[in-house]
């Protein structure tokens, strides 16, 4: 079964990320759902599509049984833009 | 299996064929789902009218076909000139970094 916090464990694990949100919007649909941020070093110099793809790896037996998912993709120094506005 | 093939042939045929493609769940008129109604609403907003849209929900073969041609596990899925753009998330956040606007340029489609 895929978890929030099966999901956070993978990302941090083989995306060697260093800051994970998952929130589980299941609640909000007809079947499991999901909403990730994640923020890895290993994005730096990749294109979004790109980015989107190592997600989609990582997770791609999960996401066999995901109905929804949503994911956004930073490098640390784009998520410390973020942070500080 | 020799469908599958023939699918996966029809498919490359059927990015190539407009500048704008995206596979949905339900039409650009009635979307049958959020994710496939935000790429329809971010594509009107940038005055993108003219584009195929292939419903997915009226045809299992082309909804398990377009994933494995794509590689990407989910609907929606949006093509500019025969090259796989992404997802809704993708076409968002291009939408919202500006993005979207020179690749629409490339196509000769104007904002």
């Amino acid at each position: 079964m895929a978890t929030a916090d099966h999901i956070k464990e993978k990302l941090i694990k083989e995306l060697a990320a260093v800051h994970v949100d998952v929130e589980d919007t299941s609640p909000n649909r007809c079947a499991a759902s999901f909403k990730v941020l994640v923020v890895s070093p290993q994005f730096e110099g990749k294109a979004l599509l790109q980015r989107h793809r190592m997600v989609n790896t990582c997770l791609a037996e999960e996401l066999k049984e995901i109905h929804a998912f949503e994911q956004k993709t930073l490098t640390p120094e784009q998520w410390e833009k973020q942070m500080s506005q | 299996l020799c469908a599958a093939a023939d699918l996966q042939k029809d498919l490359s045929e059927m990015v190539k064929k407009d500048k704008v493609v995206v596979f949905m769940k339900g039409t650009p008129a009635q979307p049958m789902c959020g994710f496939s109604n935000a790429v329809v609403q971010i594509l009107r907003m940038h005055g993108v009218d003219n584009y195929a849209a292939y419903n997915v929900l009226e045809d299992q073969d082309l909804r398990q076909g377009v994933k494995v041609f794509s590689n990407w596990p989910t609907i929606p899925q949006v093509y500019f000139n025969g090259e796989f753009v992404g997802g809704c998330d993708i076409l968002l956040q291009m939408h919202q970094n500006g993005d979207l606007v020179e690749e629409l340029k490339k196509l000769g489609i104007q904002s």
